[in-house]
């Protein structure tokens, strides 16, 4: 298997290729644009046979891609932040629609104040349109996980549609080794795309996207639900498959140094190396820390992730993202993950990161340091890290 | 292969009584033939054929959202091609008013641009039917619409005029454009006939009175369709490859009539007649429109 | 209750199940007797609720088109929109108010 240096989005476009997409509807937006570039100069040079449909919109594309699936071919789009806002209603659209399609998301922070950098406030706004989510820590992860979401979305038992998100420049635009897998072994592990489900052929009319009345409406809405809880065991399965094919291991949920941590933190995505370097700094000095990294985020991974925290005396989860009126995303999941347990940890909520503000080991360390507070009682729920605090009081005045 | 007496759209729907766009759907699948896949943008026509668990649609029919009915079939178009089986299917696109000219006009634009092979027919009901009579667009000037409402101090209802879309598509320089109207039969089957074979983006604007909206007797719509044409507001033309130089009036009444027999028997215009400068205006603009083109035809 | 994923429907042509005939309020009745077999009802039939049948069995306004089709009305779909009245160019189809 050779080995390139890619940025992101290159490794999503050879996982394209490998997968041997069909369909490429894709339009522009930064940090996800050399994603069609890439592939345009794939099929230009004739390394890659597909159409690729040049659309005129976010919006469009996917529902260019809605279409191609529909019509039982192997579908795939990217994007980031403002084009996958764009595309919010097609979103839904695709999964209730149960359409296979994969997108890969340069997670960028959404406008106003217009801004291109990290955060994934993107793809958490989209966590309830039904698509699985995955999100990547490194470039390898990038072409390896959207070669899983393929699998995962066309099995049969979930017919869902995925996102692969990996953080804007930080692996967007910053060139890896990546062990591009041979063709002959990616064909062996998807398999030809089977057509489990009715499509656009004449020789076999059927009807997509029918008007469903209260009588209908909720139990379709059920069975989605279910191809979602489906879709834990097919992902573990499909990490297995992909462990023995290509011998990396992945998991919905990885601990790092948690068995005896007294604080976990809690990350997603390409924050984690910066989080890892902190444990294994913070373990030179004896300090019980440990980190869980949450590569799986819809289905959310409930139980994984409590039995990957529920020794540690506080889980430190820092969240890229806001929901401004409550908290980060993961930290309010994570809580509810602990709503049958008897016996929880104080989980507090660290707001770091957002729009591409760099992420530090001194940011961890001042994470690690308020967990550290919170042993001993003291501690406030939602915290922002790295913030001017005297600027926004300026602005806005004290809470 | 006529498939004239085959009916590939099947009862049982929830049209209004005396809609047209029941009318024109027939038609067009039965000149399309077994082998069409249909794309349908948001509208009446998809919520009154499609109640779950059933469907009125006898060929492979998709429907998605209201703007992008036009992207949608893009990506059938690409999907049929990159499985090598482009060449002996159809795709017909079915858009209203709104989901055309209006909301759906981006996703439209970008279809004719990069050249797709579909057919895309906007049946016009001049109005936002399917919520209730909401001003589009294509609404044309001076009629009642429920936002577009007639009082002392808007005595016109719309005052803006009706975007000319058929024109704007032949702009865009695809092979086909054409307008059509199902009470003349023959014309209509021969456009969408043309038009399917012709390769590449074809936009037909097809006239689809709504008894609902229009306020007229259901038993009216076609003698009213017929009026639209016969009084010269509705003409029915042809431009191939956006040359307008080369404009095809496909049928040219004898002595066109006066727009009042068109305005009159519609309760959207009843108002109109209390102000005949407004009428004398319509008819203005219908003798400009035929000025400019008649000769070149 | 059967339900499909993402609301699929495979049975084609199936409002066919779903019967319109009781939306009428006006009856439409051919008067075959007058009837030329133009088919023009049948053209405008928005339903359609007007099916061609073979009209060797039905009175005829010219035996010279005993072998053409005629149109029959089928009254479980006929909403009684009137189009086939209004444009019969014979004015071979009655209107008559339905009996409740």
């Amino acid at each position: 298997m050779p080995m390139m240096m890619l940025r992101g989005n290159e490794s999503t476009a050879y996982a394209a290729k490998l997968a041997r997409v069909k369909v490429i509807p894709a339009y522009p937006i930064t940090p996800s644009t050399l994603f069609p570039e890439k592939i345009s100069e794939l099929i230009a040079n004739g390394e890659m046979e597909a159409e690729f449909l040049p659309v005129e919109s976010e919006h469009s594309a996917l529902s260019a891609a809605i279409g191609a699936a529909a019509t039982g071919v192997r579908a795939m789009t990217a994007t980031a932040s403002q084009g996958l806002a764009l595309m919010h209603e097609v979103l839904f659209i695709a999964s209730g629609m149960r359409m296979p399609i994969v997108m890969a998301i340069g997670n960028r922070a959404l406008s106003a104040p217009v801004n291109i950098w990290a955060d994934q406030q993107d793809t958490i706004a989209e966590r309830d349109s039904g698509w699985i989510q995955f999100y990547a820590e490194t470039n390898q992860e990038a072409l390896d996980l959207t070669l899983i979401a393929f699998k995962v979305a066309e099995n049969d038992k979930v017919l869902l549609p995925a996102m692969m998100g990996m953080d804007a420049f930080v692996l967007t635009h910053t060139m890896e080794p990546v062990n591009v897998p041979e063709q002959q072994d990616v064909d062996e592990f998807l398999g030809e795309k089977k057509i489990n489900y009715p499509v656009l052929d004449p020789e076999k009319p059927a009807t997509f996207g029918a008007f469903v009345f209260p009588e209908h409406y909720m139990d379709i809405r059920y069975s989605q639900f279910i191809a979602m809880e489906h879709a834990r065991s097919v992902i573990d399965d499909v990490f297995n498959e992909f462990e023995k094919k290509f011998g990396r291991r992945y998991s919905k949920v990885s601990g790092f140094m948690v068995d005896d941590a007294e604080i976990v933190f809690v990350t997603m995505g390409s924050m984690t190396g910066t989080a890892r370097e902190t444990v294994r700094k913070l373990r030179e000095k004896g300090e019980k820390v440990g980190l869980v990294k949450i590569t799986v985020y819809r289905p959310f991974p409930k139980e994984e992730i409590v039995s990957l925290t529920k020794n540690a005396k506080v889980v430190a989860v820092v969240d890229r993202n806001i929901s401004p009126g409550f908290a980060g995303a993961i930290f309010t999941e994570t809580v509810a993950s602990y709503n049958n347990e008897k016996k929880r940890p104080k989980i507090i909520d660290f707001i770091m990161g957002l729009g591409g503000r760099d992420v530090k080991i001194e940011n961890y360390e001042q994470v690690y340091n308020l967990a550290k507070a919170a042993l001993r009682g003291k501690f406030k729920e939602i915290n922002w890290i790295d913030v001017d605090e005297e600027a926004v009081k300026e602005v806005e005045g004290t809470l | 292969m006529n498939y004239e007496d085959m009916e590939f759209f099947a009862p049982g729907h929830r049209a209004c009584a005396g809609c047209a766009a029941p009318i024109i759907v027939k038609w067009v699948l039965k000149i399309s033939g077994p082998k069409t896949i249909v794309v349908n943008a948001t509208g009446c026509l998809e919520v009154f054929s499609t109640p779950y668990p059933h469907t009125s649609w006898r060929l492979p029919w998709i429907h998605t959202a209201f703007e992008n009915a036009a992207a949608t079939a893009s990506g059938i178009d690409a999907a049929l091609k990159a499985i090598g089986k482009r060449d002996d299917v159809n795709i017909v696109v079915f858009g209203g008013d709104g989901g055309t000219s209006d909301i759906g006009f981006q996703s439209l634009s970008g279809m004719a641009e990069r050249g797709h092979n579909i057919l895309y027919i906007m049946y016009d009901n001049e109005a936002y039917m399917n919520t209730g009579i909401q001003r589009s667009s294509s609404t044309p000037f001076g009629a009642w619409t429920s936002t577009t409402q007639v009082g002392p101090s808007r005595p016109l209802g719309k005052e803006e005029f009706k975007k000319p879309i058929a024109e704007i598509m032949a702009a865009h320089k695809i092979p086909y454009v054409a307008t059509a109207n199902p009470a003349f039969l023959p014309d209509f089957k021969a456009k969408i006939q043309k038009a399917l074979s012709i390769k590449g983006p074809k936009f037909i604007h097809t006239i689809s009175s709504c008894t609902t909206g229009w306020r007229h007797d259901p038993s009216k719509t076609i003698e009213i369709m017929r009026l639209a044409t016969e009084t010269g507001i509705f003409p029915l033309w042809e431009i191939e490859n956006g040359d307008f130089s080369k404009i095809k009036i496909t049928y040219m009444p004898k002595q066109r009539k006066p727009v009042e027999e068109y305005l009159k028997p519609q309760g959207r215009f009843r108002h109109l007649f209390n102000e005949p400068e407004k009428i004398k205006e319509i008819q203005k603009m219908v003798d400009e429109w035929w000025a400019k083109f008649e000769t070149k035809s | 209750m059967k339900i499909s994923r993402g609301a699929t429907i495979t049975e084609p042509g199936s409002t066919s199940l779903e019967e319109t005939g009781s939306w009428r309020t006006f009856r439409p009745v051919i008067r075959y007797e007058k009837c030329i077999r133009c088919m023009i009802c049948w053209n405008f039939c928005p339903e359609p609720a007007i099916e061609k049948k073979e009209g060797e069995n039905y009175p005829v306004a010219n035996p010279k088109l005993i072998k053409m089709p005629v149109p029959v009305i089928n009254y479980n779909f006929c909403k009684g929109c009137g189009i086939c009245v209004n444009e019969c160019p014979t004015k071979a189809i009655d209107f008559i108010r339905e009996e409740k």
